[in-house]
């Protein structure tokens, strides 16, 4: 009787792959199936005339009129911007350039402005830095997103990532890192002028941040109390604020942490020039508009030092459509990108006519 | 499962120099602690598992490559992304595997035990005792029986069989199949009961393991005396008894010692020109991203001190960092991290998966699946699938791979008349094919079954009685080496030398003249049912010299002829001239049957006087016995005697091909594959077979033959071919410079082709002597160059050395990739050599298998292998590496774009998660999918057109080339990824009047721009979307956004708020409409340009792939014309040939009885004659009849030193 010896196993050491262990007894016939024999039903789809020419031509015929669509809509956007920051001799605000932090009593300095059209719509007012690096790989990551939502174990022991600005005195800085430190501290404030009469705008100061963010991403430490001087006990404010995150605002859903202010400033820019929602000016009523076509004046509380660092502060005043804000860029890159295809679709055409091979069967070599 | 065991390898242990081993004594034995006979290929047991594995793992050098990377993101200053960016990945692949090296090495596991606890007898205190093999130790004495594989490395003590005989297979370690004989020394051959084998105390003292199978020198010294030990006596683990009821045997070497686990070394890793090119690309990859990791971190040196330095009221510097220049430097090494995805580990990864899938379709494919004989085809190796898309030659062997290496009775000459014909009812020749009913035999019950012949009118001429064909077939009956076995009553078997031979027998035995037995001194053949003993008296054997063979019989009547077989050319001389006529109508035959591609031999006999054959046999006597020039005087006497003999008639012996071994060489060729034949066979057979399979054609402008002994000679034979291919092409007008361009030529394999191309079609044919020269190094590329100018090339007589140095030699000057196929032992150098080595698991055994990288059962299976899987492998391998580093490069570099917005300062653009998984989640199974199932044209087409081929030859799919168009496109994508969603940004606010531009919403969707982008890339990509490339591509998007919803919800932020920090954010970015017309604008943008130029190139310039797959889709049931293969047969030049692929010598054995045991066996069952009484004859005759010992016999006798 012959011993079932299988040599190959023992001749390399390998066992012998697919199929072997089955022996004598199963059949090692493949199976017949699709997938085995790389039959399985496919589409094979193939770049022709017929389908590309016609797919360049619609592309264009479709993103032209989108382009223009955004372009227009982005024209009949209003838009008013202020460079507040001072380093022009003659602006008002030259004279606080080189504020510090904690300069007291406050600069403060006023601009005038005139709006040749009228407001028609909500106006959103906005303050817009640039070469300010939101976006730096440090400055990004110094934050405690659990302390910034109300753990109350990271309140008093903020992460490493916040260093170096997780202690102050010795005491842990609610909110920590460097994101929080500096934050924008600004205070603007507008007039309309009529007739000499400052007439002060209303500037609501909440609806600026996402929902979510007020509602699941920032959250006041909790604590059998509502008052925030209590829940923040065994804290100190950040180094640069003057004041502790309990005292932002005097209402208190808009206090410490769920402050909006402070919760835009949070939401880092993408980019190194960037322009954070500051109010809203809602409109009164619909007969007249928000902002009337006239004079005004901007009151700045000037805190927030940029100059060092060749910083600049804008003010800006804009009302939105339903793809936002004024946006130029993207209607014409619609339009272009458009207006290529179809002229690539034409060209192609031409080509496809004159030098085409569209008796291409008749050439297979044999 | 093995003890701990002293391994040569064991740096403590001194390396054995001779091995003391002493017959049952265990104690003696322990002492020099030898391995035991457990064997263990097993590389992990579950504790070492682990750590061994990791260890081996990160040998790797991309491994520990991404283990460094972790190390530096551990660096609070450096990292850049979280330490499970570069983990997960990494713990995957190093997962995956572990998972796969577990996989092996269970079954080994399961491999070794088996073979462990196999049962063997051994002698233990003076009793049989049942062990496994894993508890035989060196010095045991075990027991084998018949048809057992052989547990150890023995000695052999002594057998069942007389003078301690032994047949052994060695199939499992050389790949014979031919049984070789094993003897005991004979003081041991007497132990052949328990009890004296028990006091056997002998010791053998011998040399250390070693992996030479065919040596072995040691001494045993017994009773005081000294006895030489050679291989003869020895049986080689992995070796199975046959023939033999029992023997004994001492362990000398066991379990890793012994020769077969010796010579299981690993073979030398191979890989693919696509492997070596995707490590140059790597490392250049590597250069690039060192260069921007440079340029970011002067960047950042600059940016630190210009503006970071000012920037120090909202971001002081870290602790650590002290001045721009020491930033610049960390934020070079954050920078290879989060740029380190350029390579990722992924890259190796899903390529091993996808060769394993391509491996997968070939052991699963039907069509070389070989119904015959059960195999499949089988991937053994399953890094080099799309390698066997760029073959460009194919180095064959013939035997057993273009042919069979079954010989066919096909047709013969008898008397001036051919037989074998087959006629149709008129008359006339039928067709192949439309054969009729073959002869019937069955009146004849000793026929062999299998036998077929066509030509009714032989056995009529057999039985009417014809005395010529009465002559003919009793040659055939007598004239041979064959020997028999009668297993039952009338079931013979003829064990033949070379299956020629074993045709021949066979027809004799069909047509009623049945060699039944032989003994050294009688050949009993059963002519038409009566049994006649023929006296053999001498057999003058064959050799390649004198191309023929001899026998010498006394018929009962007492009448002494000498029966001769043999060449044409040789023998044709050697007749009467009376004989004219019949001489020249036989020649006519002879040329008939040449010229089918038939092999034939010519038969003859003369009568020999009784005072004459005495005279003879005593200078045969006396020549045998002399001791110098023994060989010159038994070949002139040899001579002398076949001198003046009368033809009988010619036989012609079919080589039959392989099926479809024509066809597949026709479909090769015009794939512009060259094929080279290597075979050991005679040129002969070697060109005859050149023609049969269609290789040489008659239409062929010249076959040279190169023939030469010496070099010069071979110089210049291979000189003149060379200049009449110049001479014609110059001839055809364009091969003005060609002599010029040949010698500057040498080593631009391109240029060549040229000369190959206008050359017409040459073949050359060259022998062993000729090689050895062609093959030195000053020759080489002469021969090089003209043998790759002809469109065949034929090597005879070659060793398996000389097969691989062919191989190397085309290896080395022709950058070409190589193919080597073969089924037998002496292809394995070759198969090894070559890039790729197939094996034909045929006849010969399994060691070309063993070698091979791809095995399967038929030559013609080959063609699909090439043309089909090597093909289709190429193509979705370089489509897989083309879209991998475009969609990396897309992904990564705009990171490097980023980095001039963001300080330098590291900043990813993506979110951490999305990094993590966007290489192994995102975007990986769609392009695993197109790389396993990619078809362009169908399998009909590849085999229609085997021009598709050419691409993988030329390596026009990826190369360097191909590379920088895929990174361009990859770079281009991302300046599009990052400045379209920068240009939208920049100032744009959200419809609530939010911000639009922070970092999350713009991580978000550059994000998910990349994801559309890279995903309708590889839907252009892929030509063939299965359900399966549906799911994937539209499942990985599905996944990207379910993960992305995921990552971003409330839930998780709640568990962990400082992970997943974008909380929110999908649902507000993406729900903002100018997100989503920016993602559009990108896709388009980035689309486009690649449609608009791959439809110009396939609407101006056509590869034939796109060119068959449009007209497959325009003319669905266009039916492209075959090519027929003409089947016509060839008249012309005569090429026939004494083709017997025997060794010499094998007479002398049968004369000598001392293989005689075989046939014994049968005898002693039906012959009723003790199996041991002829051969005690036998040595009382020893001495006084020496005509029938040989020297060789010397053996019996104890070699007492």
């Amino acid at each position: 009787m012959a011993v079932n010896y299988n040599a190959k196993e023992e001749a390399d050491g390998h066992p012998s792959g697919v199929g072997a262990p089955g022996g004598a007894g199963k059949s090692r016939k493949p199976d017949n199936t699709a997938f085995k024999q790389q039959r399985l039903p496919a589409w094979q789809p193939i770049l022709t005339a017929g389908t590309v020419l016609p797919a360049f031509f619609i592309i264009g015929l479709i993103f032209i009129p989108i382009g223009i669509g955004i372009f227009v809509t982005s024209n009949n956007i209003r838009e008013y911007e202020i460079d507040y920051t001072g380093t022009d001799s003659s602006s008002p605000c030259n004279k606080c350039l080189n504020v510090s932090w904690n300069s007291t009593p406050p600069c403060t300095c006023t601009i005038n402005f005139t709006l040749n059209q009228p407001f028609e719509t909500n106006v959103f007012m906005y303050y817009g830095l640039s070469n300010f690096y939101q976006n730096h790989r440090r400055y990004v990551k110094s934050r405690d997103d659990s302390q910034l939502n109300g753990d109350n174990s990271s309140l008093l022991h903020p992460s490493k990532e916040c260093e170096p600005y997780s202690t102050s005195e010795n005491k842990p800085i609610a909110p920590c890192g460097a994101i929080a430190n500096s934050m924008f501290n600004d205070t603007l404030e507008l007039f309309r002028i009529d007739n000499e009469t400052r007439i002060p705008i209303t500037l609501n100061k909440k609806g600026i941040a996402w929902w979510t963010d007020k509602n699941v991403k920032f959250r006041n430490p909790s604590g059998n109390t509502n008052n925030l001087t209590a829940l923040f006990q065994g804290t100190t404010k950040p180094v640069n604020w003057p004041k502790p995150v309990y005292m932002l605002d005097s209402e208190a859903d808009n206090n410490g942490f769920i402050n909006e202010d402070f919760i835009v400033w949070m939401r880092t820019a993408a980019l190194p020039t960037f322009r954070k929602l500051y109010r809203l000016i809602e409109r009164k009523n619909n007969l007249q508009p928000t902002l009337q076509a006239g004079k005004y004046s901007l009151d700045i509380t000037y805190n927030y030092p940029v100059h060092s660092f060749d910083g600049r502060k804008r003010m800006i005043l804009s009302t939105i459509s339903w793809m936002g804000g004024k946006n130029p860029f993207l209607g014409i890159a619609y339009i272009t990108v458009g207006s290529i295809c179809f002229f690539l679709g034409v060209v192609l055409l031409v080509i496809h006519h004159k030098y085409g091979n569209r008796n291409t069967s008749a050439d297979i070599p044999n | 499962m093995c003890r701990a065991r002293r391994s040569p390898a064991d740096p403590g242990s001194v390396a054995e120099e001779e091995r003391r081993v002493k017959a049952n004594a265990r104690e003696y034995n322990e002492k020099f602690q030898y391995a035991s006979n457990c064997i263990q290929t097993s590389k992990y047991n579950i504790i070492t598992f682990l750590p061994v594995n990791l260890f081996e793992q990160f040998q790797e050098v991309a491994n520990t490559y991404f283990l460094f990377l972790l190390i530096l993101q551990l660096i609070p200053q450096i990292s850049s992304l979280s330490w499970f960016t570069t983990i997960v990945p990494l713990v995957l692949v190093l997962t995956i595997t572990a998972v796969k090296d577990a996989t092996d090495d269970y079954f080994r596991h399961k491999s070794d035990n088996q073979v462990n606890n196999r049962q063997s007898q051994v002698l233990i205190n003076g009793t049989l005792q049942q062990e496994q093999w894993m508890n035989v130790r060196v010095g045991d004495i075990i027991k084998l029986e018949n048809n057992h594989f052989v547990a150890a490395d023995l000695l052999l003590l002594s057998s069942s069989e007389p003078h301690g005989l032994c047949y052994i297979e060695t199939a499992e370690l050389d790949g014979e199949t031919n049984m070789k004989v094993r003897q005991a020394i004979p003081v041991t051959s007497e132990l052949g009961d328990i009890s004296k084998l028990a006091q056997f105390d002998g010791e053998v003292i011998c040399e250390p393991p070693n992996n030479k199978l065919d040596k072995f020198s040691g001494t045993l010294y017994w009773k005081e005396n000294k006895y030489q030990l050679s291989n003869q006596n020895m049986l080689l683990r992995g070796c199975m008894l046959r023939n033999t009821e029992w023997c004994f045997g001492l362990v000398v070497f066991a379990g890793p010692d012994t020769k077969l686990m010796q010579n299981s070394g690993r073979t030398k890793f191979k890989r693919t020109s696509i492997d070596r090119l995707m490590n140059t690309l790597v490392l250049w990859i590597f250069g690039f991203l060192v260069c921007m990791g440079v340029i970011l971190a002067i960047g950042n040196a600059i940016w630190e001190h210009e503006v970071g330095a000012c920037f120090q009221i909202y971001l002081p510097w870290d602790t650590a960092v002290d001045s721009a220049f020491f930033s610049g430097f960390l934020s070079f090494w954050s920078y290879i991290i989060i740029l380190n995805t350029v390579v990722p580990i992924s890259l190796y990864v899903s390529v091993e998966v996808i060769r394993l899938g391509h491996s997968y379709f070939i052991n699963w494919d039907k069509k070389m699946y070989c119904a015959q004989r059960q195999t499949p085809a089988e991937a053994r190796t399953t890094t080099l699938n799309e390698e066997l898309g760029q073959v460009e030659y194919i180095f064959s062997d013939k035997t057993g791979t273009l042919t069979q290496n079954i010989m066919i009775f096909s047709k013969c000459s008898i008397n001036g008349r051919s037989y074998g014909d087959v006629l149709d009812l008129l008359g006339h020749k039928a067709e192949l094919g439309e054969r009729t009913e073959p002869v019937d035999f069955s009146f004849n019950s000793l026929a062999d079954p299998r036998f077929r012949f066509w030509d009714a009118s032989l056995l009529q001429a057999v039985q009417l009685g014809n005395p010529h064909v009465h002559e003919f077939f009793r040659l055939l009956s007598l004239c041979h080496t064959v020997m028999s076995e009668e297993r039952n009553e009338g079931e013979l078997y003829y064990k033949a030398q070379s299956p020629d031979e074993g045709a021949l027998v066979t027809a004799a035995r069909n047509f009623s003249f049945v060699f039944r037995s032989r003994t050294p001194k009688t050949i009993t053949v059963q002519e038409l049912g009566r049994a006649v003993t023929y006296q053999l008296l001498a057999i003058l054997d064959f050799n390649n010299v004198r191309k023929r063979m001899s026998v010498i019989v006394r018929s009962p009547e007492g009448r002494i002829r000498l029966y001769c077989k043999g060449a044409d050319t040789i023998l044709l001389e050697r007749l009467h001239p009376a004989h004219h006529e019949l001489l020249n109508v036989t020649t006519d035959h002879l040329n008939e049957y040449a010229g089918e591609g038939l092999r034939t031999l010519v038969l003859a006999y003369k009568d020999l006087e009784d005072g004459y054959y005495e005279e003879w046999a005593d200078q045969l006597l006396r020549a045998s016995t002399a001791s110098e020039g023994r060989e010159d005087r038994l070949a002139r006497l040899y001579e002398e005697v076949e001198r003046d003999m009368t033809l009988l008639g010619a036989t012609a012996i079919e080589d039959k091909l392989q099926q479809g071994v024509p066809e597949t060489i026709a479909i090769l060729t015009l794939a512009n594959i060259k094929i080279w034949v290597l075979t050991g066979d005679k040129q002969e057979t070697a060109v005859n077979i050149g023609y049969s399979c269609k290789m040489l054609t008659d239409d062929m402008t010249e076959v040279f033959i190169v023939t030469g002994h010496t070099v010069l000679e071979v110089r210049e034979e291979l000189r003149k071919a060379r200049e009449k291919m110049m001479d014609s092409s110059r001839s055809m007008g364009n091969g003005f410079s060609c002599q010029e361009k040949l010698i500057s030529s040498m080593s631009a394999s391109r240029l060549t082709s040229v000369l190959e191309a206008i050359a017409g079609e040459y073949a050359l044919v060259i022998n062993g002597h000729s090689l050895a020269h062609a093959l030195e190094a000053d020759m080489e590329l002469e021969f090089l160059e003209t043998a790759c100018a002809c469109k065949a090339v034929i090597c005879c007589r070659v060793t398996p050395l000389q097969k691989a140095q062919v191989v190397e030699l085309v290896k080395k000057y022709k950058k070409a990739v190589t193919l080597a196929i073969g089924d037998g032992a002496n292809d394995v150098s070759m198969i090894k050599t070559a890039h790729i080595g197939v094996g034909i698991s045929g006849q010969e055994g399994i060691q070309a298998v063993l070698a091979s990288d791809y095995s399967f059962s038929q030559f013609k299976f080959l063609q699909r292998l090439l043309l089909v899987h090597g093909r289709w492998s190429y193509l979705r391998m370089c489509k897989f590496l083309c879209y991998f580093f475009y969609k990396n490069f897309a992904f990564t570099m705009v990171h490097f774009w980023f980095g001039f917005f963001c300080g330098f300062s590291a900043q990813t653009v993506y979110d951490q998660y999305f990094i993590t998984l966007y290489n192994i989640v995102y975007t990986s199974l769609p392009v695993l999918a197109m790389g396993v199932f990619d078809q362009d044209v169908t399998e009909q087409r590849s085999m229609e057109y085997p021009k598709l081929y050419e691409p993988g030859q030329l390596n026009l799919l990826f190369n360097k080339r191909e590379f920088f168009i895929c990174i361009a496109q990859g770079i281009y994508t991302s300046v599009l990824m990052f400045f379209i969603p920068y240009g939208v940004f920049a100032d744009a606010t959200r419809d609530d009047g939010t911000q639009l531009a922070d970092y999350q919403s713009f991580a978000v969707t550059v994000a998910t721009s990349l994801v559309i982008v890279v995903s309708v890339q590889i839907g252009l990509d892929t030509g063939f979307w299965t359900a399966i490339n549906h799911f994937f591509i539209w499942g990985s998007l599905a996944v990207y956004f379910a993960i992305l919803f995921a990552m971003h919800s409330d839930g998780l932020f709640q568990m962990f708020p400082n992970q997943f920090r974008f909380v929110g954010n999908a649902q507000n970015t993406l729900a903002q409409p100018t997100v989503w017309l920016t993602i559009i604008l990108t896709t388009v943008v980035c689309i486009m340009p690649v449609v608009a130029f791959r439809f110009l190139k396939l609407d101006l310039k056509p590869e034939l792939s796109d060119t068959v797959r449009y007209t497959q889709l325009v003319r669905k049931k266009q039916r492209a014309q075959h090519r027929c293969m003409r089947r016509v047969g060839r008249a012309g030049s005569r090429r026939s040939g004494y083709a017997f692929s025997h060794q010499e010598g094998f007479g002398e054995l049968i004369m000598s009885g001392k293989n005689m045991q075989l046939s014994s066996l049968a005898l002693s069952s039906f012959a009723a004659r003790s199996s041991s009484s002829w051969i005690e004859t036998l040595r009382k005759k020893k001495g006084g009849d020496s005509t029938a010992s040989s020297p060789s016999g010397g053996a019996d006798k104890p070699l007492k030193v």
